[in-house]
């Protein structure tokens, strides 16, 4: 999509916001690893492993659609 | 109806929380600052330049469905009301949205129309057009109003924000990226926050299986909290009024859900097929609404299952609004306690931003939807006819923000309705359910008039609101809409619908058997029959539209048998 007018494809968009989450609650996971946060099931840390998950997704995306000069 | 929370909040946010919602807010307006620059055209503005590809247009026409009151009002149905609300994603979309892409796709398509209100004018001529495009207009803004009063509900409730300060930060924001960027940059936004609104919510059912031990656990601790009713079984307690905790029988759920209400709102409601309009080609448009019916069957894993979930794990019961009392929380809490009870720092503002997503991809739906109908169905066609396309994108814009202001005033009014839902299904009922006989007829049926067209979709829609009124006036006629006494509201809510639609089908048909129809030639390109449609034999059958409906079929039909 976007091609005709040299539009940054909305995959972009999408990759960058969840980049930056990923980074953001993989962060608050690990300051908070040795003492987590009182919620059911925190001794999973939920955050390090959905804070990845959101790292991994939007660094593909970023990486697939990254605006090149063509 | 603002709960008395003074001083009360679900959710304390942490640092990363706030940046994660103040990250968002800076990204959609940020889209609408890019793409303001290709939306110059009215096409472009209006239609995204039809150049989106399915897969584009296809998680555009979900995430502008999955608005305020997708998410918090059926996850809090579900607690109420059980696995029953997950026919509104099934029987209640599926099937019509696989029609859309097979069937009536093609014609709007082909017909080039800019808006259903549109196609009317081709088919039915100017009266029918107006008619569907003041109702139209009317209901989205009402609509609109709808979503920003509950998302600034949700915002005070949870997180003790301003109930005022939420309304107009919420309207302010989807202004501006609409107004900036037109159909362009609400589908772009759509997109994002179908992701949001999905990595967001996911967490809860995940966490909540593993802490009830996964769906059999689940069940067995629902039937231990609640064993006096069947929560987890889609069909099995539909055979009378009063097996089952909705109060509604099957024939309502496949007659007015599945038939009526739904094919009314998937196929003619302009919020949604505006997001489809917009597709790059004929393929692509079958195929958006085929490849958004896989993800709208997905949708009760993060809507319905955190209700069903409450009802297993909370160590409380949650109570109807109307009963809530000191400490206690109430339906429409039941996402937020979900959220506050598995998301930490975080996550939490993850979670907070799906459901601000949800709230804000409706609303624009609803404002770009708006600001085209109104530009070109009631502007363009009663007051200037031949301006300049540059005018018409000027009025858009314009349009845009008076249907921000618009939808704030109704904001307002709605804080006065005992019910948010009772209002939603009301409008729904009196504006689309009959709108779907109108255009399916004129679709399929080449002998329907223009004045059947219009008796037809004006007797439907005065007969749905004087059957509303009928009941609000004595709620003991409930028992003749919905032909039992002991008929619960959403029950009301489907017989009005199923006969909103077959008086308006009646009607059409009858005063069409005494008019005049339109000549055979003026019917090309509008009427099965008349109207060639690209053939798909000479792709391989994994690129045929119809192949994909197949299968979506196949795993709907599969899933009403697991959960019978």
């Amino acid at each position: 999509m976007g091609e005709h007018h040299r539009i940054i494809p909305v995959w972009f968009f999408v990759g960058v916001i969840l980049l930056i989450y990923g980074v953001l609650i993989l962060a608050a996971g690990i300051y908070h690893f040795s003492d987590p946060p009182s919620t059911v099931l925190g001794n999973l840390h939920p955050e390090i492993w959905w804070g990845a998950l959101l790292t991994i997704i939007g660094g593909v995306y970023v990486y697939l659609f990254l605006p090149r000069k063509s | 109806m603002i709960p008395d929370t003074a001083g009360q909040k679900l959710i304390s946010l942490h640092a990363p929380d706030v940046a994660i919602i103040a990250i968002y807010f800076a990204m959609v307006i940020a889209i609408g600052f890019y793409l303001k620059r290709h939306t110059g055209k009215g096409e472009g503005f209006f239609l995204a330049g039809r150049e989106m590809s399915a897969w584009v247009a296809g998680l555009s026409f979900i995430s502008a469905n999955l608005g305020a009151l997708e998410l918090m009002g059926w996850a809090a149905a579900s607690y109420q009301y059980g696995i029953l609300s997950a026919h509104w994603y099934w029987i209640g979309a599926i099937p019509a949205m696989l029609f859309l892409g097979i069937v009536m796709m093609p014609f709007y398509y082909i017909s080039k129309t800019h808006s259903v209100p549109g196609y009317l004018k081709l088919r039915y001529g100017e009266p029918t057009r107006l008619l569907s495009a003041a109702s139209f207009a009317v209901m989205t803004v009402l609509m609109s109003g709808v979503s920003m009063y509950a998302m600034a509900l949700v915002m005070k409730v949870v997180l003790g924000w301003n109930i005022h300060f939420s309304i107009w930060v919420s309207a302010l924001t989807v202004g501006i990226y609409v107004a900036l960027g037109g159909l362009f940059s609400a589908i772009f936004n759509e997109v994002l926050q179908f992701f949001l609104i999905w990595l967001g919510a996911l967490l809860i059912p995940i966490l909540g299986l593993i802490e009830a031990g996964g769906w059999s656990g689940m069940v067995a601790r629902i039937q231990q909290n609640f064993p006096q009713q069947d929560y987890t079984h889609i069909w099995r307690s539909l055979g009378s009024f009063s097996d089952n905790p909705m109060g509604i029988h099957w024939t309502g759920i496949v007659f007015g859900l599945g038939l009526i209400g739904s094919f009314g709102y998937w196929t003619t409601d302009f919020l949604v097929v505006q997001r489809v309009l917009a597709a790059k080609d004929l393929r692509a448009a079958k195929l958006a609404p085929i490849i958004g019916s896989f993800f709208k069957m997905a949708v009760p894993l993060i809507v319905i299952l955190p209700g069903l979930l409450a009802l297993a794990v909370l160590p409380f019961p949650l109570v109807p609004e109307s009963a809530l009392g000191p400490g206690e929380h109430s339906y429409n809490e039941v996402l937020p306690l979900m959220l506050a009870r598995y998301c930490g720092p975080g996550l939490l503002g993850l979670g907070i931003t799906a459901l601000i997503a949800g709230f804000m991809s409706g609303m624009a739906g609803d404002v770009s939807a708006f600001a085209t109908v109104w530009t070109y169905d009631l502007y363009r066609s009663l007051f200037r006819k031949d301006a300049p396309d540059a005018h018409y994108v000027k009025m858009g814009r314009a349009c845009t923000v008076l249907g921000v202001l618009l939808s704030i005033a109704t904001a307002y009014l709605v804080m006065e309705f005992k019910s948010i839902m009772d209002y939603v299904q009301a409008l729904f009922s009196f504006f689309i359910a009959p709108l779907f006989g109108t255009v399916f007829l004129g679709m399929i049926w080449g002998r329907i008039t223009p004045a059947g067209g219009f008796c037809g979709l004006l007797a439907g829609t005065l007969s749905s609101v004087g059957m509303w009124l009928l009941v609000r006036a004595d709620p003991s006629k409930l028992a003749w809409i919905a032909l039992s006494s002991q008929a619960k509201d959403m029950a009301e809510n489907m017989y009005r619908i199923l006969w909103a639609g077959v008086i308006c089908i009646t009607v059409t048909v009858v005063v069409s058997a005494f008019t005049r129809p339109r000549p055979d030639e003026e019917l090309k390109g509008l009427v099965y029959g008349f109207t060639e449609v690209p053939s798909e034999g000479h792709l391989p059958l994994w690129k045929r539209p119809i192949f994909w409906a197949g299968v979506s079929a196949v795993l709907f039909l599969i899933l009403q048998v697991i959960f019978w």
